[in-house]
């Protein structure tokens, strides 16, 4: 008997009990959905990150202050002092100082609202200098960026990012109108081109949501509160990735001596490289993954359970055809091999019905959560192998008990 | 009884079965049960035997070793000149495949399967081409006058027609030997002796048939009528025959 036969005489099998086949495929089915979506979540949620933190610019490092331990040994919480100056800034720029630093941007943010016209938004307003724009590697689309000429005078003018422009002028262009911000007029000068990685739904880590004005007048007239001085974070740009290290010991070095400490654990500031955000994130996302792979593997292998269970069923009850089928000729391989393929059936099928759910899952679920989730061929393709062979892993033993039966004992049982 | 006997002479030509004192011993535990208890047997080609005996007497043992569905304790067994007293389970599967139409009480057929499906069934196993072997099929159901139920499942045949199904399908291969195990005991009488017609039209085809019953009046229809009673052949005893009637 060739293996056309076995196939058809299988799938023959598994058709004949429709619902049990049915129950049995679900077990399989929910384990590749719930592997994929799994995958999904981790992939997305780790790309989202990794677009997010490029999207910062490249060979950058952020300053934040913070993270001094007091001399009780308890360590502060990030941004929770505001440690850094404008003084830091300036010294940071100094190429003789900083030879590996080619570009420094101080900035101070706060979450504010737009208003233009009738039209309202809530983002994040960054004061900061010209080096902004080669700090973060972003353009302009339209107009210009802010200039030394508005640092210094402390011009009430703002360059939006397009996602603001857009929620804000919604019709004509945005450059040459006015915004108000805690009541301060700007002028809109120019519009940032789209980062292109914006992925992300929620305002705050959207890189295109975001208006930006001059440091001076951010301190001076829209931020309350701190000390004039004060920015809440500097980010600093190497000439290159090589001089990635240098820039970063050059940062520690001179604000350690800025700000009279001696011991570097004292540090009352936290300088963070997009590679050591990448990789927090990372491990966090593939803990995540493992977390939720490891859940839907565990439902895997109780599907594969219900495989086999089955299949033991399904010979017990089918002891009169296995007898019938030996008497007619079937030899103990064939038989193997029929219920062999009866079990790599409801995993295929169950695999197949799996990847189906989890990518409908995988286009539906971001809608209801908010993260993105991605779709991963090589999941799906890995989903079904997995299935396949979990049908045939879980299919051997009831296969091998329906060979070795003896035909008179099949055919005789009532 | 476990000693070897010499097999005897080399089967004749045209011998379908020859059973040199077969004995079949069951062992269960400690205690072991001869079933048979050398039993020597010839049947030439184109022979309507009837072994009749009652419940206990050994009967489906010897069912089974002539099926080949069971091999003997001791003894030697030739089917149509092949020697298959030592044949592994795979080779016994081909032998059963190529040389033996079953006809079984309870018809065994296969439910999910229609009529022309179930016949084909050893041709499956036997490699026939797919065309080949629902041509064949068809004839066969035509044989048996089910040419217009050819579509049905068993559930929608009655039992008389089952039967003829089954008979259909021991016939297709066009086997060495047809085995006939309580062909009629499902049966109610008219259906019964629909078979039991069927048979005999087989006999006068040339097919070699044994049927195996304890019906006195079913063993009457065959030529040739061989008695077995605790575990030994009792051929032309006809007090034998008397007392189990």
């Amino acid at each position: 008997m060739n293996w056309l036969e076995t196939f058809r005489t299988g799938v023959n099998g598994v058709r004949s009990h429709r619902l049990r086949s049915f129950l049995t495929v679900l077990g399989i089915l929910i384990g590749i959905a719930g592997v994929i979506i799994a995958v999904g979540l981790g992939e997305g949620a780790s790309g989202q990150v990794t677009s997010e933190i490029n999207a910062l610019g490249s060979n950058v490092l952020t300053i934040t202050p913070g993270a001094s331990t007091s001399s009780t040994g308890v360590r502060g919480a990030l941004g929770s002092a505001s440690t850094l100056t404008t003084a830091d800034v300036s010294a940071l720029a100094s190429p003789v100082d900083a030879p590996d630093i080619k570009a420094v941007a101080g900035i101070t943010s706060d979450s504010e609202v737009l208003t233009a016209g009738s039209e309202t938004a809530t983002t994040t307003v960054q004061g900061t200098t010209p080096s902004w724009l080669t700090v973060r590697g972003r353009t302009v689309a339209e107009g210009r960026f802010l200039d030394n000429q508005d640092v210094k005078d402390h011009d009430a003018v703002v360059v939006l990012g397009e996602t603001t422009a857009s929620e804000l002028f919604t019709r004509g262009d945005p450059v040459g109108q006015t915004v108000d911000v805690n009541g301060v007029p700007l002028t809109v000068v120019g519009v940032l081109t789209s980062s292109g990685s914006s992925t992300s739904t929620s305002s705050t880590t959207d890189p295109d949501d975001t208006a930006i004005i001059p440091i001076t007048t951010g301190q001076e007239r829209i931020f309350g509160g701190t000390s004039r001085n004060s920015v809440s974070s500097i980010a600093i740009q190497a000439r290159s990735s090589a001089d990635l290290t240098g820039a970063y010991q050059e940062a520690d070095h001179l604000l350690l001596q800025l700000h009279g400490i001696t011991d570097s654990a004292d540090a009352d500031f936290t300088i963070t490289s997009q590679a050591s955000l990448i990789a927090a994130n990372t491990s966090v996302d593939h803990t995540l993954t493992i977390l939720l792979g490891g859940i839907a593997a565990i439902s895997l292998i109780v599907g594969g359970i219900g495989v086999m269970n089955i299949m033991l069923v399904s010979v017990t009850e089918r002891v009169r055809e296995i007898g019938l089928r030996k008497a007619l000729g079937a030899t103990p391989r064939v038989i193997r091999r029929q219920f062999l393929v009866e079990a790599s059936v409801l995993g295929l099928v169950g695999g197949l019905l799996g990847v189906v759910a989890g990518l409908l899952g995988v286009l539906w679920l971001p809608g209801l959560i908010g993260d993105p989730i991605s779709t991963s061929p090589t999941a799906a393709v890995g989903a079904l192998v997995i299935a396949l062979a979990i049908g045939v892993l879980f299919g051997v033993y009831p296969a091998s008990r329906a060979a070795t039966l003896a035909p008179i004992d099949a055919l005789r049982s009532e | 009884m476990t000693l070897t006997p010499p097999l005897g002479t080399p089967p004749v030509r045209d011998t379908v079965i020859q059973l040199e004192r077969v004995t079949k011993v069951y062992r269960t535990g400690t205690l072991s049960v001869a079933a048979l208890r050398g039993v020597s047997l010839s049947i030439t080609e184109g022979e309507y035997v009837a072994i009749i005996g009652p419940s206990g007497s050994g009967k489906s043992t010897l069912m089974h070793i002539l099926g080949c569905l069971d091999v003997p304790s001791s003894g030697g067994y030739h089917l149509a000149g092949e020697d298959v007293s030592h044949m592994s389970e795979t080779a016994l599967a081909e032998v059963r495949n190529r040389r033996i139409g079953f006809v079984f009480q309870q018809f065994n057929l296969l439910p999910s399967m229609t009529a022309w499906q179930n016949v084909e069934l050893p041709m499956v196993y036997a490699g026939v081409p797919r065309a080949e072997r629902k041509e064949r099929a068809m004839q066969a159901l035509g044989r048996v006058g089910l040419a217009g139920r050819v579509g049905h499942r068993p559930g929608e045949l009655s039992g008389g027609q089952q039967q003829r199904v089954a008979v259909a399908r021991a016939l297709v291969t066009e086997p060495d030997l047809i085995l006939a195990d309580e062909p009629t005991g499902n049966l109610d009488s008219k259906s019964a002796a629909d078979v039991l017609r069927l048979m005999a039209e087989l006999h006068e085809s040339g097919r070699t048939l044994v049927l195996i019953t304890h019906d006195t009046d079913v063993a009457s229809a065959a030529g040739r009528v061989v008695g077995i009673r605790d575990g030994l052949l009792t051929e032309n005893d006809r007090r034998y025959l008397e007392s189990i009637r």
